[in-house]
C-alpha cells in the first residue's frame, strides 16, 4: 500500500543522517577539527561551488569522465559487436576481458603513468581502458543474446544477413548496451577521482578532496566528497532517463 | 460440400495412405518429395513425401514429438533440409514469398518498433518505397476490418492483439502461403477462440494457401480444409482427411454431427498413432 505521503520517505534518512551528524558534532565524538557542523560542510560546498576552487575542479573532473567514456564508447562498442557476432570468437578471448575486467584499474596506474607520463592524458586512458572492458563485455553479451525468433523472424522475411544486424541484432543488444554504459560510466568517475589524487593532478575532484585533507581544512574536504557523490549520482540518474526514452522497451 | 464421411476400416489398422496428397486431389501448391531430416542422429523425416493443395488450409496434427513443426520448418526454411526437394509451384523457397506465424508473438515482432513499423518493415525488407508501403498497410489493415491503435508498441498490446499484428506482418506481402506455428497456444481460451474467427476470417478474405500447427484437434478440424495426421517418427502421413464442412464456421459448427464425427475419426487416428500399433 502507498500513501500519497510516500514519497517524502527518502528525505527521512538524508535528515537522520544531518542529525546523527549534528549529534556526533554537539557531543564531541569526534575532534571537531576532524567532522565539523554539517553546516560549514554546506556553506564550504556553496562557497566552493560558487566560483570558488570547487567549481573549477567539478569540471575537469566531468570533462575527464566524459572524454574517457568518449574514447571507450568509440573503441569497446564496434569490438564488442564484431565480438558477439561471431560467439566462438568471443570464447577466444573471454578469458582475457574477465581477467582484465577484474584486474582493480588502480593497478594499472604505474605502467599507464611510464606509458602516457603524468598528465591528463594517462588518468583519461586508465579510466577508458576500466570503462571499455565493462561496455565491452556487455556488448557482446547483447549481441550474442539476441533473441532467436526475432532473428528468424527476420530472415524469413527476407533480411539479408547485413540486414538482420542492422536491424535486429543491434537493436535487440540496446538493452544489454546501456546497462554497460551505465556502470561504465560510475567505474570511470571513480578511476578519474582516483587518479586526480594519487597522479600528480592539479585540478580535479580527486585532487581537491586530497588536497583539503592536507591543509585541514575539512569543510572544504567534504564539500568535496559530498560534490563527488552528487556527481556520482547525477551522472547515473541522467543516464538511467536517457536510457528509458531511448530504449523503451527494455524489461517488458 | 457434403462429401460422404470416410469410414475407418477397424479390421484394417495397419492401412495407411501412401499418396503424399489429399484424396480428392486438388492441384497442389507445394510439393515435398524425399523429404529427409535427422537431429543427432534420430531420424524426423525419411522419404517424406507431401502435396499441400493450393488456396487451402491445411492443420497438421500428431503425437507430440513428431515433428509437427519441425515439417513447417523445414518447408519454409527455417531448418535446412538433410535431404530431399521441396518445391512451391516448382519454385525453390527462394523464388517465392512466404509468410510465418511464430507461436511466441512476445519474441516475434520487434519491441522497438510500433505495431503499424512492425508491419511496415515486412515491405521495407522487399524494397517497396515508404509511402507505398504505408498505404498497403493501411489497405490491410482496412481490409481486414483490424480495429487495434497501431501506433503503440507491441508491448502495450494484449497477447491476441500483438498475434493479430504479427498475422498481419506476415500478410503484408501477400505471401503465396502462410505457415502458422501454434499460433495461439500462449493465448487464453478466450482470446483463442476470438482469435480462430479472426483466421478463419481472414482466410476467407485472401484464399491464400495456410499451413496451420496445432496441439488442439478441435482447432485444426474448425480451421483446416484438410487435417494433415502424421504419425510418431520417423514421421509418416497417417492420414490426410478433408473436411467438408461449409465456411464460415461458427460455434453451431462444433456441435454439428458432420464435425464431431470428422474430429472424432481424427482422434481415433492420432490415437491409434500414438500407441504406435
Amino acid at each position: 500500500m502507498t500513501r500519497p505521503s510516500d514519497r517524502y520517505l527518502p528525505f527521512i534518512g538524508v535528515l537522520a543522517l544531518v542529525f546523527f551528524w549534528y549529534l556526533g558534532w554537539a557531543m564531541r565524538v569526534v575532534d571537531p577539527v576532524l567532522l565539523p557542523p554539517p553546516h560549514a560542510a554546506a556553506i564550504a560546498l556553496w562557497k566552493g561551488l560558487n566560483g570558488g576552487k570547487l567549481y573549477a575542479d567539478f569540471g575537469f573532473t566531468i570533462w575527464r569522465t566524459i572524454a574517457s567514456i568518449l574514447i571507450a564508447c568509440v573503441i569497446a562498442i564496434p569490438l564488442g559487436i564484431v565480438l558477439g557476432a561471431s560467439e566462438r570468437l568471443y570464447r577466444s578471448v573471454e578469458f582475457i576481458i574477465d581477467f582484465f575486467r577484474s584486474t582493480p584499474a588502480s593497478a594499472m596506474f604505474p605502467l599507464f603513468l611510464v606509458i602516457f607520463g603524468v598528465g591528463d592524458r594517462t588518468k583519461i586512458y586508465v579510466a577508458a581502458f576500466g570503462a571499455g572492458l565493462v561496455i565491452l563485455f556487455n556488448v557482446a553479451y547483447g549481441v550474442m543474446n539476441a533473441r532467436k525468433t526475432r532473428i528468424l523472424a527476420a530472415q524469413i522475411m527476407g533480411a539479408s544477413r547485413w540486414r538482420v544486424m542492422m536491424d535486429v541484432v543491434l537493436m535487440e543488444s540496446m538493452p544489454q548496451t546501456f546497462v554497460g554504459l551505465r556502470n561504465g560510466i560510475s567505474l570511470a568517475l571513480v578511476i578519474v577521482v582516483v587518479a586526480e589524487m594519487f597522479l600528480g593532478s592539479v585540478n580535479g575532484i580527486g585532487h581537491r578532496v586530497f588536497e583539503a585533507q592536507q591543509m585541514f581544512d575539512m569543510p572544504d574536504m567534504y564539500a568535496a566528497i559530498f560534490a563527488a557523490g552528487a556527481l556520482g549520482y547525477g551522472l547515473n540518474f541522467l543516464f538511467l532517463i536517457f536510457e528509458k526514452s531511448f530504449v523503451h522497451w527494455s524489461g517488458k | 460440400m457434403n462429401a460422404p464421411l470416410p469410414v475407418t476400416d477397424t479390421a484394417a489398422p495397419q492401412r495407411v495412405r501412401q499418396l503424399p496428397g489429399p484424396a480428392d486431389k486438388p492441384p497442389a501448391h507445394i510439393t515435398v518429395r524425399g523429404l529427409y531430416k535427422n537431429f543427432n542422429g534420430s531420424v524426423i523425416y525419411e522419404n517424406f513425401d507431401l502435396d499441400i493443395p493450393r488456396g487451402k488450409f491445411v492443420s497438421v496434427f500428431g503425437p507430440n514429438g513428431c515433428g509437427k513443426s519441425t515439417l513447417i520448418n523445414l518447408i519454409s526454411g527455417l531448418i535446412p533440409i538433410d535431404g530431399g526437394e521441396i518445391l512451391f509451384d516448382g519454385k525453390t523457397l527462394a523464388e517465392t514469398r512466404i509468410g510465418y506465424v511464430f507461436q511466441n508473438y512476445r519474441e516475434a515482432l520487434f519491441p522497438w518498433m510500433t505495431a503499424f513499423a512492425n508491419i511496415e518493415y515486412a515491405l521495407k525488407l522487399r524494397h517497396v518505397p515508404k509511402p507505398e508501403a504505408q498505404e498497403r498497410v493501411r489497405k490491410l489493415v482496412a481490409h481486414l476490418g483490424v480495429q487495434i491503435d497501431l501506433t503503440l508498441f507491441p508491448y502495450q498490446m494484449s497477447g491476441g492483439q500483438q498475434q493479430l499484428v504479427s498475422i498481419m506482418r506476415a500478410l503484408v506481402v501477400e505471401p503465396e502461403v502462410l505457415f502458422l506455428d501454434e499460433p495461439f497456444s500462449a493465448l487464453d481460451y478466450e482470446m483463442t477462440l476470438f482469435m480462430r474467427e479472426q483466421l478463419q476470417r481472414i482466410f476467407e478474405e485472401t484464399g491464400t494457401t495456410m499451413v496451420l500447427v496445432s496441439h488442439d484437434l478441435e482447432e485444426a478440424v474448425y480451421l483446416a480444409d484438410y487435417v494433415l495426421l502424421l504419425s510418431r517418427r520417423p514421421a509418416r502421413i497417417a492420414e490426410y482427411q478433408m473436411v467438408p464442412v461449409a465456411r464460415p464456421r461458427n460455434d453451431a459448427t462444433l456441435a454439428s454431427p458432420d464435425f464431431v464425427e470428422l474430429k472424432r475419426h481424427c482422434l481415433e487416428i492420432f490415437q491409434r498413432e500414438v500407441r504406435g500399433s
